[in-house]
Formats: C-alpha cells, structure tokens, sequence
C-alpha cells in the first residue's frame, strides 16, 4: 500500500494492562509519514494511553513502539528526553504552564532547547503565534484564555521547535462549533505547510475523518477497524457502525451490567 | 478461611505499597540530586524559589520565635526568681532554643508554610498536565521543577532557624531585661559562657540541615506522587505536614540523644 511504504512509527504486539484489565493485546499499529492519522474508539478504550505510551510516558507489558528506529520502551531516561525533541503533543486541558504569559509558553521549549539569541526567539515565537491567530494575545496569561484559545496557543507551543511527529488528544472535546471549526482548519493546514505526522485521538467522528488521510478505530483491546475514511463507511461490523453513527446501543450496550431490574427491586 | 486469607493478602498489599513508595520516593531524589545542573537556567529557578519557600516564610518565622522568645523567659523568669537565679534566664533561653526549639519550631511551621504550599503547587501541576507537557516538550520535571525546590528548601531552613533563634533571643531579652528588670549584663555574660558554638550552635544547625531535607523531600515527592484530583491533592498535602511533623519529632529525639547524650 502506497500510503505505508515510509513509516515514522511501527507498533508491534504491544500489549498494556491495567490491574487485570487488558487496554491493548497484541496490538500492531503503523503510523504513515507526513500523513494525518485518526486514532478513534468510544471513551476508556485507552486513545490517549496510546499517545502517553508513543511518547514513553507508560510502559508496555510487552511488545515494541519503534520511532525512527527507535525503540521507545527499551530507551534510557536521557535517551528519551532526547527523542521527544522530535514531538509535540497538545493536550486535551492545553496544559499551558499557568505561571508564564502566552508569548513565554510557546518560548519556553525554543529557550530550552535551542541557543537562539532572543530578537530570533521572539520572532520565532510571534510567527507560531500569528501561525494560530493569537499574536494578539501574546501578552496574556493563561487564565485570561478561552478554552479554545488555550488549545491554540498549546498548539503554537507543540509546533515551536518543528517536531517530526505532533500528537493531539482529543482537540476537540468541548469546543463550540467556531473553536472546533478553526481547530480542523488549523492542524489540517499546519499538517501540508509544516510536513510533520500528525496523529489525532478523538471520538468527534465527523471532524477527525474530515481532515485525517487513515484511521484506526480502536475498542476491545485491539484495533476493530482501519483504512481510510471511505474504506471504513464500508465496513461490515455491527460495532463499527454502531461507533460511527453514534447509535445508543448495540455491542456497546446502553446499559452497565447490572442484574435483573424487577428482582432487584423486588429485594428492596 | 477464605476472610482471613484476603486480610492477610490486603495487608501485605499495603506494606508493599508503602516499600514501593519509598523506593520511587528515593528515586525522585536521587533524579532530582544528581540531575546535570545548568547554571544559566537552574539559578534563576533556585533564585526564584528561594524567595518563595524562604522569603516568604521569614515572617511567620520571626513572629513565632519573638513570642517564644519571650514566652520562654517570662516562664523561666517566674520559676528562676524564686532561687535568686533570675540572671541565668539568658543562658536558659538560648540553650532551648538553639538546641531544641529553633530547629525542631521552625521545622514544623516551615512544613505548614512551604512543605504544603510545595505539594499543592506540584499535585496541581501534575492534575493540570504540565508535568506532562513538560516531559513532552524533552524537559525533565524533576530537573526543572522538583530540583530548585528541593534545594531551595534545603538551603532556606537553616537560615530560617537561625533568624530563629536570634529573634527568640532578642524576645527573651525584652521581656527578662526591659520589662522584667534582670541585669543586662548578667543575661548576656551567662548566655555567652554557657553556649558552646560547636556543641550547641552547630549541632542545632545540623539538625535544622537534617530536617530541611526531610521536610522538602517529603513535600516535594508527595506532590509529585499525588494522585491527579483535587481529593488526591489534599490528601497529599495533608500527608505532607503530618509525615514532615512526626519525622521531624522523631528524629529531633534520635539526634537529640546522639548529640547531647551521655552513653
């Protein structure tokens, strides 16, 4: 397959557990270069341990997560401060750092890693910012931010040093329809002019395979679906169709197991 | 059976997870001591927390060691007076507190002050992600976050218990001299024959030393350990003040019997 023959990131039989539940089994997962990858599923499948896994914030039980070669799990703690100079995450609250104005978050990791003197790292810092919309906002701390301000602003920070890979999790969770709609402009548009990866965990399915090129719809512990959005309107599986047009039950049932309700009440 | 075999297991769970915590506990210290400092960044952020952890904890400081200061003298003053020795409550006032109630007072208030301001701010960073986002970015939270607190704490309380012990003496000297009218030059002149510098001054600030790296490792790891809810981060902070109280107590009275007993 065209899509697959430059990889940056090649998952192999990851498995990850959590007490006695298993979030991943056997799991294989290959990540195109310079695409934008859709990581789907209904809420606690473990989308954004993928992404906490990608960046080496978890461990797996077993298997390999190869970045370019290399292999996350197996990394030093050094080694891997190193290769996550090569991402940028933005996280589903924005994280920003609440004790630094906007204009010193999106400086923060060019001054940490990089010798720049500092009329550059204000112009670098600018045009990320202008990149977003926010230069105006520059000056502003945090907690004068909308929401859909702050996940802007921690999208300028994600793409300051010009990562490889950008992962995003859950950009769009509770935004208002103009928020959400500059968001998919955004990081489709950064996506083409900047050529890095971008993988995008959300359960907002209209918006995720609008701008994504392959998607992986993960439940179950194991991916259920993939292809590309036109592949996946085709598929053939009750769970599938009931994700993708968001039906109230089905093999995700509506209701939590319980025991019967009428013996139940008859108990009380 | 069967309830007393899970007890048991639930019991062994609990120990293990308390050796657990120890052991990421020393981790965190140890990533957090030996982490390569840069200078041109780590000062500014050792700077910036000495003013925050040390600073700002002088006046609860020196407020304390006034009043004690001089709540001290006044109750030695009532008991020596009735001996004729009313001059050597100079002596009196500065042996308590240079041996005993400096470090172990202002230990204590500084667990209250800086140890559980440290855990909230580290727990609210953890819940708010930005640890995370930190170690994304390829920076190490324990390098750029833990370390400068740490050592800030570290370097602050003695100094802390120094101004201490000066302002409790100068309480001690309002009241025994200005108010209470025992003779200046007694109250200064037995103080001085009476404290040893090394016996008494640095054996006290080898215990404000012991108990600045306790206090600080405990805060900073149980906010780093926190878990991320706002109930997670008041119960570490509440662990904070109660794990540095009772360490500092106990470890007051090891020292204490280490430094100034006859074996």
């Amino acid at each position: 397959m065209e899509l697959f023959d430059d990889i940056i990131i090649d998952i192999k039989q990851l498995t990850f557990s959590r007490g006695n539940r298993y979030i991943y089994k056997d799991v294989d997962i290959r990540i195109p270069r310079g695409k934008v990858t859709a990581i789907m599923g209904p809420s606690g499948t473990g989308k954004t341990t993928l992404l906490r896994l990608i960046g080496g914030q978890l461990k797996p039980d077993s298997g390999s997560i190869l970045l370019d070669g290399d292999d996350i799990p197996c990394l030093g703690r050094s080694e891997l401060f190193d290769v996550r100079e090569k991402m940028g995450m933005l996280f589903q609250s924005g994280a920003l750092f609440t004790d630094m104005s906007v204009f010193e978050n999106v400086a923060f990791p060019i001054r940490v890693h990089t010798k720049l003197p500092e009329d550059m790292v204000r112009d670098v810092v600018l045009m990320k910012l202008q990149a977003v919309g926010l230069r105006g906002a520059a000056q502003l701390m945090p907690s004068e931010l909308s929401g859909g301000m702050s996940r802007r602003v921690a999208l300028a920070r994600a793409i300051a040093l010009a990562p490889a890979l950008v992962m995003y999790d859950e950009p769009f969770a509770g935004q208002d329809p103009i928020a959400m709609g500059v968001l998919v402009n955004l990081i489709q548009k950064l996506n083409q002019a900047l050529g890095h990866t971008s993988i995008i965990v959300s359960h907002d399915i209209k918006e995720a395979l609008s701008i994504a090129d392959y998607v992986y719809i993960i439940a179950d512990a194991g991916v259920i679906a993939q292809g590309t959005p036109e592949e996946l309107q085709k598929v053939d599986s009750e769970q599938v169709r009931q994700f993708m047009m968001g039906l109230p039950d089905g093999p995700v049932p509506f209701h939590f197991p319980a025991a019967d309700i009428t013996t139940e009440l008859m108990e009380g | 059976m069967q309830p007393v075999l899970d007890n048991i297991a639930l019991f062994g769970r609990a120990g293990l997870d308390k050796v657990e915590a120890v052991g990421r506990s020393g981790m965190i210290l140890i990533n957090a001591i030996v982490a390569r400092p840069d200078p041109v960044q780590s000062f500014p952020l050792l700077i910036r927390q000495l003013y925050s952890v040390g600073v700002l904890s002088m006046i609860i400081i020196i407020v304390s060691g006034l009043f004690i200061g001089m709540v001290l003298a006044l109750q030695g003053y009532t008991i020596l007076v009735d001996y004729g020795t009313e001059q050597a409550v100079g002596q009196m006032v500065a042996l308590s507190l240079v041996r005993e109630l400096a470090p172990v007072v202002a230990a204590l208030l500084f667990a209250g002050r800086a140890g559980s301001a440290l855990t909230a701010e580290i727990g609210l960073m953890k819940a708010t992600e930005q640890l995370s986002s930190m170690e994304m970015i390829g920076v190490d939270p324990l390098r750029r976050i833990i370390a400068p607190r740490f050592w800030a704490g570290f370097i602050s309380l003695p100094i802390l218990t120094m101004i201490f012990s000066a302002v409790g003496v100068w309480g001690a000297m309002l009241v025994g001299v200005e108010w209470l009218g025992v003779y200046e030059g007694s109250f200064w002149a037995n103080m001085q024959n009476s404290v040893d510098f090394f016996d008494d001054v640095v054996n006290g600030l080898i215990k404000a030393q012991v108990f600045g790296l306790v206090v600080t490792w405990v805060a900073v790891f149980q906010g780093y350990d926190a878990l991320p809810t706002s109930e997670g981060i008041s119960q570490a902070t509440t662990k904070t003040v109660v794990y540095s109280s009772l360490a500092i107590l106990g470890l007051d009275f090891i020292m204490t019997a280490l430094m100034f007993g006859d074996f």
